[in-house]
C-alpha cells in the first residue's frame, strides 16, 4: 500500500471549495491583523494572574 | 439501509479537572462532593447499585472476576438527572455520564450538555466557598505533570462481532484520528520525547495495545466487557483513547466517524485491516507530528500517515455509505470529515475555527508572535489550561464561540435543554422521566434496571437490558397515566420497560 496511492484517490473537491470560499469572505490583511489584537486584547483581560503560580498548583489526580 | 447494531446506542463519560485557587490544600474528593451537591440541591440522590456491573470482565474471554457482591456503593456522591445522565465523584474528579443516545448528534449534545452541568455545577460550588476562594472546573485530560484522567465513549456492539475484527481494525483508525480528535497541548508527559507542542492530550499515556487496564499502561483498545445490556446480544465498546473536547464539530465527528468504522466492520465493507508495526509508538509520534506526514511503518514495509490512515479511511466509509445507505446524520459526519482531513491537508491552522487542537494552536501562535514568547513560558500554559475552563465567562473555548470564531452545531437553548430532557429513543428515556416523576420511590439506579420502593414487602426491580427499549413511543402514555410509582409497577406489569 504505498503512499503515492494514497494520495491520488484524494478528493480534491473540498480543499478547492474551501479556498473559493475563503476569498470570498477573506478580510484585508490590516483588518485581519487588528480584529487578532483585539482577540489577544481581549483574552489577556480574562487570563487569570499570576500564570506561573495558576499553572504550578494545577496538580490532579490520575483517573479512570 | 440495513439495521445494524454497531453504535445505535452510544454516549460519552467524562472526569472533568478541578481546583481550588487560594486553597493550597484543597481536597479533590470533597471539592468534587461539593460540585455534585451543589448542582443537586434538591434533586434526589438517587443511590447507583453496582450489583450488575463487572468492570473486570475481559472481552477476549478470560479473567473473569468473581459474581460481583450484591451491594450499593455508598458513601459515594451520585445524582441521577432527569435527562438521563449519572452524576457522580469518580476518582477525586467529577465525572458525566451521558444517557444512552441513538445518534451521533444526539450524543454530542448531551456531551455539551454535560459541560454545562458542570459549568453550572461549579457556580453553586463556588457560593458556599470562602472569600479569597475560587474554584474551577476544566474538561481537559491531563495536568501538564503526568497525571491524567479520561473521556471515553461507549458504542452498542453486536456480540457476534469477532473482538479481533475490532482490534485489527480500530488500531491504525484510533492511532491516526487523533488528528480529528485531539484537544492539544504544550510539551510531553509520561517520559515521551520533548515536544513544544503535540495533538492530543492523552496520547503519551497509552503504553499496551489491547488491555484490560484504564488507570495505568492504558492499552489502545481497552477490553472492558461491561455490556449494560443483553450479554448474549451485546458488547459495550469502551473506548479510553479519545481527548474531551469542547468543540461540537469534533465531539460530533468522533463520535460519528468511530460509529460507522464499527458499523462498516459489522457490515464487512471496511476491507483488509492496515497493520501497523508499532500501534504504540505510532500513537504518540501521530501527536508529535504537528505536520500530519510523518510516516508511520505499516507489517507490509510501506509507510502512511497519519492524514494518509484518514484518508483511506475515509473512503472505506464513503464506499460502505454507498453500498448500504446511512442516514441524513451519518451523511453530514462524512462529509464534515472530507472537509475537516482537506483543511489538514492544507494547513492545520485552517481548521482552527472547528478543530480544539487547531485553535489552541491558533491562539498559542499568535500570542508568541505578538509577545515574543518562548513555548516555555508560564504563560503560553496558562492560555492551554485555560482554553478547557468550561466558565463561559473565562473559558477561551468560550472566548472564541463569543467572537464567532469557532463553528457551532449547537443552540445554547438546546444544550440548556438536554441538560434537563432525555433521549426519546433509547432507555434513557424511562430512567429520566422516571427520575423526574418518581425520584422519591427510586431506592437505586443503574444503566440497566430502576429499583423501586413503592410501599410494599419486596422492592420492585425494573430491568432495562434492552437499551433501545423504554422509549419515549413506548413508555409516556403508562408514566403520564401513572399518579405513582406503584401504579408504573402495576402498569409495566413486570415487563421488560
Amino acid at each position: 500500500m504505498a503512499e503515492q496511492e494514497h494520495k491520488q484517490n484524494r478528493p480534491a473537491d473540498s480543499r478547492q471549495e474551501t479556498d473559493e470560499a475563503e476569498k470570498a469572505t477573506a478580510p484585508v490583511a490590516e483588518e485581519l491583523a487588528e480584529k487578532i489584537d483585539d482577540l489577544l486584547d481581549e483574552i489577556d483581560s480574562v487570563l487569570e494572574e499570576n500564570a506561573e503560580e495558576f499553572v504550578k498548583n494545577y496538580v490532579q489526580k490520575g483517573g479512570e | 439501509m440495513t439495521e445494524r447494531v454497531a453504535g445505535a446506542v452510544l454516549g460519552t463519560e467524562t472526569e472533568f479537572g478541578i481546583t481550588i485557587s487560594g486553597q493550597p490544600d484543597f481536597n479533590p474528593v470533597l471539592a468534587s462532593s461539593l460540585v455534585i451537591n451543589s448542582y443537586a440541591g434538591s434533586r434526589a440522590r438517587i443511590q447507583w447499585s453496582s450489583e450488575e456491573e463487572s468492570p473486570g470482565r475481559d472481552a477476549r474471554g478470560f479473567g473473569y472476576e468473581p459474581p460481583p457482591m450484591a451491594e450499593f456503593e455508598s458513601g459515594l456522591v451520585n445524582v441521577v438527572l432527569a435527562n438521563g445522565a449519572r452524576l457522580y465523584v469518580d476518582h477525586a474528579h467529577p465525572e458525566y455520564s451521558t444517557p444512552e443516545c441513538t445518534d451521533p448528534l444526539e450524543a454530542a449534545l448531551h456531551d455539551k450538555a454535560g459541560e454545562y452541568v458542570l459549568e453550572q455545577a461549579a457556580l453553586a460550588a463556588r457560593t458556599s466557598l470562602p472569600t479569597g476562594e475560587r474554584l474551577f472546573i476544566h474538561k481537559n485530560n491531563s495536568d501538564g505533570k503526568g497525571n491524567s484522567y479520561g473521556a471515553h465513549e461507549n458504542y452498542l456492539v453486536a456480540r457476534s462481532v469477532p473482538f479481533g475484527d475490532l482490534v485489527r481494525h480500530l488500531t491504525p483508525f484510533f492511532v491516526s484520528r487523533q488528528i480529528v480528535t485531539g484537544s492539544g497541548k504544550i510539551g510531553s508527559e509520561n517520559g515521551r520525547p520533548a515536544v513544544d507542542f503535540q495533538i492530543s492530550q492523552r496520547a503519551d499515556f497509552f503504553e499496551e495495545e489491547v488491555g484490560l487496564e484504564t488507570t495505568l499502561k492504558r492499552p489502545i483498545i481497552n477490553t472492558r466487557d461491561e455490556p449494560h445490556a443483553d450479554p448474549t446480544k451485546y458488547r459495550r465498546l469502551h473506548v479510553i483513547i479519545g481527548d474531551a473536547n469542547l468543540s461540537e464539530t469534533q465531539i460530533f465527528l468522533k463520535l460519528a466517524t468511530t460509529r460507522l468504522v464499527l458499523e462498516a466492520i459489522e457490515a464487512g465493507t471496511i476491507g483488509d485491516p492496515i497493520v501497523l508495526t508499532d500501534p504504540v509508538e505510532s500513537v504518540w509520534r501521530v501527536s508529535h507530528d504537528r505536520t500530519l506526514h510523518a510516516p508511520l511503518r505499516l507489517a507490509d514495509g510501506s509507510r502512511m500517515s497519519a492524514l494518509d490512515l484518514q484518508w483511506h479511511y475515509l473512503e472505506a466509509i464513503s464506499k460502505h455509505a454507498e453500498m448500504e445507505g446511512v442516514s441524513d446524520v451519518d451523511q453530514q459526519a462524512i462529509a464534515e470529515w472530507e472537509q475537516v482531513l482537506g483543511l489538514l491537508e492544507t494547513d492545520p491552522r485552517s481548521a482552527a475555527d472547528r478543530l480544539d487542537w487547531a485553535a489552541k494552536l491558533d491562539l498559542l501562535e499568535q500570542y508568541r508572535e505578538r509577545d515574543g514568547l518562548d513555548w516555555s513560558d508560564p504563560k503560553l500554559r496558562l492560555l492551554d489550561l485555560q482554553y478547557h475552563d468550561v466558565d463561559r465567562d473565562k473559558g477561551l473555548y468560550h472566548r472564541l464561540i463569543a467572537s464567532n470564531r469557532m463553528r457551532r452545531l449547537f443552540t445554547d437553548t438546546q444544550i440548556a435543554l438536554a441538560a434537563t430532557a432525555p433521549p426519546e429513543s433509547s432507555r434513557a428515556y424511562f430512567r429520566g422521566r422516571c427520575v423526574e416523576k418518581f425520584a422519591d420511590a427510586i431506592v437505586a439506579a443503574n444503566w440497566d434496571s430502576l429499583i423501586f420502593d413503592v410501599g410494599e414487602d419486596t422492592l420492585k426491580r425494573v430491568p432495562m437490558m434492552e437499551p433501545r427499549r423504554g422509549t419515549r413511543s413506548m413508555v409516556e402514555e403508562l408514566i403520564d397515566n401513572s399518579d405513582t410509582a406503584a401504579d408504573l409497577v402495576q402498569g409495566l406489569g413486570g415487563s421488560d420497560g
